[in-house]
């Protein structure tokens, strides 16, 4: 394990819901880091969490209902869920930024781009209000260009409505890198895209993450993206990390039945018919399995399963590629006892 | 072999009215959701349609149901036009066509239980029956435990609702099937599930699927021939082995080597160096000539302006058929 101090670092981070009629425990003490430079991918289906756990590091969720019962998130070293106001506009504007799944959601349809571009750039920063309209025009265009969107002059004064789905797209993307955030995260960025013109969205986006060195977390639900985009992969099951190992290991030595089952599910463009997937559904929060999260839907369920969680075990590998899956099957490998505390230098 | 076709699309072409313009507003301003569409079904096949967003794969389906009358071409099923009425569709033509849509969440009435849910359409068209075990028999046809038919949509998971929307397909006993991107909505882990009861039940019914798309891996697994459409048209037939092996036209290409995949095997079916560059020219607008000419990586000076011919890739294989100009040189036909 590496001894870097991670850019990101989620500990032991659960978050409920309290809903007429109960409290939905939806994330279930997950840990989650990032390293500078790093291209972390995660992966579940709809409705496991996947969004929660961003929008609780940006501290964008309404609470309540939500609250956060326990758990840090570190961001640069500091504790994001002890910000004061000020710090966390100070993150989300330098720190972190984010792109949505759906361009035409995100965008404003009454405002011009150049508008939105200029604002976001404008509150950035505190040294970026005192840039004048000319010096924002040029930060704005400079957005546009790294986008290879042509004929920038004329898209600053273009409404949303004008520009295509791909497009607009690419206008999120240049509005997420033009503040030089820390930390770049995508939420399913091309899924509202046609698949040829996703595939163009995805290759920018890859090229900037690349060019630029940034550490970028995707968050998607094609294991594919996955695959072409990133170094390391979560996988999550509703509201659990079941799954943590290096891209290539883990398309190539899934560990976790949940994984397994998933990756035989996606149908394949060599052929050989489709698996019949994962039988059953994902748990209710409002009263989730009290062992494992999976093991109802497991196909190697032990009586074990349903009694305790299963805590992280580190499957013994090269010390460099760690491999670490919360299942019991892998109970005889070492187990990492005081998950990732001594990565921080606190 | 003509007897085995079961729907036969000739000449297909739907134009809607989007606007005027003109001084006195009195162009209209047309866009060609369909032109100039022909394939056959044979009984029994899986036919996919394949197509990005606006290339009128779902308009195709929506008239084949009589949702639309076509501007202009004819649709015969079983040697009957399925437009010799106009929009008035005999019923017992309509009980022989039945459309699962993408999202059971809209496509199931939420204030009905799923009994009446599947009640209605063996009201219609099955009165005479004793309808309660009928009921009861599609639960079962399609894996669903009887106490479904108490339930709401609402209590169903995603990949359940879809089952139901199928078995109410299945009600009137039809022997086409639309199926208009039934597995888009769902998650991959259940996607497998209702394509697998899919195959099932074509096979047990002696169904005939045309399977509308947008993913081509679907596609691989259960289409025995493919249709490419771009922008109205269709870019490309063949047989689906034949089909991903070697596809042919431009777009295709461009089509497969965007796929994100999961293994070195699929990477090496893509064809790497055809990478996706430009947008999609809008629909009220084409292009002149061959409607992909503004993408195309091999365009010529011809395809600018010369709307290319659907022909066969070589003289000994007629069934895999192209809309392109580089194939209409290789096979020395000329150009009209």
């Amino acid at each position: 394990m590496t001894q870097e101090t991670p850019l990101l670092d989620i500990r032991d981070l659960s978050v409920h819901f309290h809903v007429y009629g109960g409290v939905l425990k939806v994330l279930d003490r997950i840990n989650f880091h990032v390293l500078p430079g790093e291209r972390v991918g995660l992966v579940g289906e709809t409705g496991c969490g996947k969004t929660t756990t961003m929008k609780t590091i940006l501290r964008v969720l309404p609470s309540p209902p939500a609250n956060i019962p326990e758990g840090e998130i570190f961001f640069q070293e500091r504790d994001v869920l002890k910000m004061s106001q000020r710090e966390l506009v100070h993150m989300r504007g330098q720190g972190i930024s984010m792109i949505f799944q759906d361009p035409t959601a995100a965008l404003n349809p009454v405002f011009s781009i150049g508008q939105q571009l200029t604002a976001v750039i404008r509150y950035a920063s505190p040294e970026n209000q005192n840039l004048n309209k000319n010096q924002l025009r040029e930060r704005a265009l400079q957005a546009l260009r790294q986008v290879a969107l042509a004929d920038p002059e004329r898209l600053l004064d273009s409404y949303p409505v004008q520009l295509s789905g791909g497009m607009r797209q690419r206008v999120c993307i240049g509005m997420a890198l033009a503040t030089q955030p820390g930390l770049l995260i995508a939420d399913e960025p091309g899924t509202a895209l046609d698949v040829t013109i996703q595939d163009q969205v995805l290759r920018l986006l890859q090229n900037l993450v690349e060019q630029r060195g940034n550490s970028f977390i995707l968050i998607t639900h094609t294991l594919g993206i996955v695959r072409q985009m990133t170094d390391r992969v979560y996988v999550m099951y509703a509201g659990n990390m079941v799954e943590v190992a290096p891209t290539r290991r883990l398309f190539t030595n899934p560990l976790h039945p949940y994984t397994q089952g998933l990756m035989d599910a996606v149908p394949r463009l060599t052929g050989g018919g489709i698996s019949e997937g994962i039988p059953g559904r994902i748990p209710d929060y409002m009263d989730p399995p009290s062992g494992c999260r999976f093991s109802s839907r497991c196909p190697h369920a032990m009586p074990v399963c349903s009694r305790e969680k299963p805590p992280v075990f580190q499957v013994e590998e090269p010390a460099d590629e760690s491999h670490e899956v919360a299942c019991f099957l892998y109970d005889d490998a070492q187990k990492v006892s005081n998950y990732k505390a001594e990565a921080v230098p606190v | 072999m003509s007897d085995d076709v079961i729907l036969r699309i000739d000449n297909l072409r739907k134009h809607f009215i989007v606007g005027r313009k003109g001084i006195i507003k009195r162009e209209p301003i047309t866009v060609k959701a369909v032109d100039g569409v022909s394939f056959d079904l044979q009984r029994g096949e899986t036919f996919g349609i394949v197509g990005e967003s606006g290339s009128g794969k779902s308009t195709i389906a929506y008239i084949t149901m009589g949702m639309y009358l076509p501007t202009s071409g004819t649709i015969t099923f079983n040697g009957r036009d399925l437009f010799e009425r106009g929009d008035r569709r005999p019923l017992d033509l309509r009980k022989e066509i039945q459309i699962v849509f993408q999202d059971p969440g809209s496509s199931l009435n939420p204030r009905r239980t799923i009994r009446q849910i599947l009640d209605l359409p063996l009201s219609i068209h099955q009165p005479e029956k004793d309808r309660l075990t009928e009921i009861i028999r599609l639960l079962e046809m399609v894996d669903l435990p009887p106490e479904f038919m108490h339930k709401y949509p609402r209590q169903l998971s995603g990949g359940e609702r879809q089952i139901v929307a199928i078995a109410r397909a299945l009600a009137t006993n039809p022997s086409l099937m639309i199926l208009d991107e039934p597995t888009s909505a769902l998650d991959v882990s259940v996607q497998g599930k209702v394509i697998n009861l899919l195959i099932r039940l074509q096979r047990e019914l002696n169904l005939t699927y045309l399977f509308i798309t947008h993913d081509l891996s679907v596609m691989r697994n259960l289409a025995t021939r493919v249709a490419i459409m771009y922008l109205g048209r269709v870019a490309e037939v063949a047989e689906a082995e034949h089909f991903f092996e070697s596809p042919q036209h431009p777009y295709t290409q461009m089509l497969l080597s965007s796929i994100p995949v999961l293994t070195e095997a699929e990477e090496a079916l893509r064809p790497a160096q055809i990478r996706s560059t430009g947008e999609i020219p809008s629909p009220v607008d084409l292009p002149s000539g061959c409607s992909f000419h503004t993408r195309c990586p091999q365009v010529m000076d011809h395809c600018r302006h010369v709307d290319p011919l659907m022909v066969p890739i070589d003289v000994t294989d007629s069934d895999h058929i192209v809309r392109c100009h580089l194939f209409e040189q290789a096979n020395g036909q000329v150009q009209s």
